[in-house]
């Protein structure tokens, strides 16, 4: 079986199309969430430098020299071993990456190898010159993935990895007890082959978010879909009868979607 | 046509819920042996999400189950075509006594380059100290190079036992050990400015080393010179040379001089070899930084020059056998192989 190959790919994404002839697509992080997550880190390092330090003071009282020379390598080890470390055992998510949902991943979508996490980190000496990530941050504008130099010369992506979670359409039908369109399955029959997928998402989507719109909102959106798909397919009035137009979008949806 | 959403959610969401359970057990925790069976269920519930997912492509554009099943076939493809082609097990001993000297050889032409790009520079530096003195405080630009060399070496040997470094060898070498290693990751990273970078930096650290040299050698210093560079030097030069090499291993990949290869590709080919040598490196600046603090920084009459000088060419040679050696007949064993699996990239 041969890896993932590219398909045609919106602004912001990585389409992988699978062996199976499947796509789907890599949300890619933008430069911005990926700043916030290096701060982050950067806060989280300044923590365990803090607490190396206090370490190696307590280590002081035994031998100076000691102590000074553990808290140069342990501040260089930090410094250097965070990044790599983490992005290992944690599969692509440092601290502040996995608190904003982010994740590094190989390009073709697959889990990284460990020559990835360390050349994708060494590379920051590059990435961070002049000054905060400059070099690094004008790379992620221009380059088609959204990668620094370090992404680049290791084959690596940083995605939004917030996993979706499962969709429940249910709520929309469950309400649905009794639908009069159904008395008519020919014009039944005539919607769900004029309807198109987009069309019936539509519905669908208004329904899912109608608590989330304002009462006005609501009745003009309702209105207008009900319009567009009594247009598509007029049934008689008696189907019609005493039903609002958010109730008309609701038989349709249950139409199309509940065969 | 559109298909039965909630028909299609009710009969396939057992299998969705599965293939989840499946793959938050591995995430988890990814070293976890997974047995056949639960292999071949995964396989198989990852091949029925990308089919669901390729019908709700085709008949509906419902978009939270689009991006569930997205996630989800994401997830699953990661997990089954990421995986190692053999659990890989890190043997520090024998990465630093096969794997590094193998590596190293195996790309010996960028390390030429890199020793020559060197070489280049200190001839640059000798030159231009031999024949402009003047030039002295823009080429060695540190305080205890700047003065005359017979001065120097007069104070070192004149203070005798004294210790200037009592009580702080260990400070001193730990700072020698993390700056001389983020200078080689330096030299490496440079390599994606297409090389140009890390060539700059050798040529620039080769100057130093002429001038510093020339300045010593015009002034009769000769044992001092040797006695004083060559215990860590001997370590340390050769570390800046291999840092240097993958560096300039990470640019052929970038320029793909003589490859058909996409960049792409040609990149993902050298990274294991960059690592590989940047690790030993790493570790052979460790010792250069004892030997430079607890060693070279103590002069005659505490430590004769004959010594330090045998020490550091002792050093040099082993280093030399080391690399050119050390775990030859099992990589070489191994070399053809190995780059049949990776189709590596040749420097």
């Amino acid at each position: 079986m041969t890896p993932a190959s590219q398909s045609s790919e919106r602004s912001g994404e990585r389409m992988i199309r699978t062996p199976e002839g499947v796509v789907f697509a890599l949300a890619l992080a933008g430069p911005v969430s990926r700043c916030l997550a290096w701060l982050l880190d950067l806060a989280c390092l300044s923590v365990l430098f803090k607490l190396g330090t206090l370490a190696s003071n307590v280590l002081g009282l035994l031998h100076q020299d000691f102590s000074q020379a553990v808290s140069i390598l342990l501040l260089f080890a930090l410094t250097v071993g965070y990044a790599i470390g983490l992005e290992w055992f944690w599969n692509g998510q440092t601290l502040g990456k996995r608190l904003l949902g982010l994740r590094v991943m190989d390009v073709r979508g697959l889990r990284l190898q460990p020559s990835q996490v360390v050349i994708r980190n060494l590379l920051r000496a590059v990435d961070s010159l002049p000054l905060f990530y400059l070099v690094g941050g004008v790379f992620c504008l221009v380059t088609r993935y959204a990668q620094r130099l370090g992404d680049l010369a290791a084959n690596t992506i940083v995605v939004r990895s917030a996993q979706a979670s499962e969709p429940h359409i249910e709520r929309v039908f469950e309400e649905n007890r009794y639908n009069s369109l159904r008395h008519h399955p020919h014009l039944a029959a005539r919607l769900r082959q004029q309807v198109t997928p987009a069309e019936a998402d539509a519905a669908l989507q208004s329904l899912l978010r109608r608590d989330a719109l304002a009462p006005e909102a609501r009745v003009v959106l309702f209105g207008t879909l009900s319009a567009h798909f009594k247009r598509k397919v007029a049934f008689p009035e008696e189907a019609l009868e005493g039903i609002s137009d958010e109730q008309y979008v609701r038989d349709v949806a249950d139409l199309i979607y509940r065969k | 046509m559109i298909i039965d959403l909630q028909k299609f959610i009710t009969a396939e969401r057992p299998y969705w819920q599965e293939l989840d359970a499946l793959l938050i057990r591995q995430e988890r925790d990814p070293y976890r042996r997974v047995g056949f069976d639960d292999i071949r269920r995964l396989h198989y519930l990852y091949q029925r999400a990308s089919s669901d997912l390729a019908k709700i492509n085709t008949f509906s554009a419902e978009r939270a189950m689009h991006r569930y099943l997205e996630s989800l076939v994401g997830r699953a493809y990661a997990f089954i075509y990421g995986a190692r082609q053999k659990a890989v097990r890190f043997r520090p001993l024998a990465f630093l006594l096969r794997t590094f000297p193998a590596t190293f050889r195996r790309h010996f032409r960028p390390f030429a380059l890199s020793l020559t790009i060197m070489a280049l520079g200190a001839l640059f530096g000798g030159g231009a100290i031999l024949f402009d003195p003047e030039a002295k405080a823009v080429l060695m630009p540190f305080e205890h190079l700047q003065m005359d060399p017979a001065e120097r070496v007069a104070r070192e040997e004149g203070a005798g036992g004294q210790d200037h470094l009592q009580g702080a060898q260990g400070r001193f070498s730990a700072f020698l050990m993390t700056h001389n290693t983020r200078v080689s990751i330096f030299v490496l990273a440079l390599g994606m400015t297409w090389g140009i970078g890390t060539v700059l930096l050798l040529f620039s650290n080769g100057v130093m080393l002429g001038a510093v040299a020339a300045d010593y050698l015009l002034a009769g210093q000769h044992a001092f010179l040797f006695g004083w560079l060559l215990p860590h030097g001997a370590t340390e030069i050769p570390s800046i040379l291999i840092a240097g090499q993958a560096g300039l291993l990470l640019a052929g990949a970038l320029l793909g001089a003589a490859s058909e290869r996409p960049m792409r590709e040609r990149l993902r080919a050298v990274g294991p070899d960059v690592v590989t040598l940047i690790s030993g490196v790493a570790v052979m600046l460790v010792w250069a930084g004892l030997v430079e603090a607890f060693f070279s920084q103590y002069h005659a009459p505490v430590i004769p020059y004959s010594v330090k000088i045998a020490f550091g060419a002792v050093e040099l040679c082993l280093l030399a056998l080391f690399l050119g050696y050390a775990g030859r007949s099992s990589s070489d064993r191994r070399q053809p192989e190995r780059n049949r699996h990776r189709g590596s990239y040749r420097s």
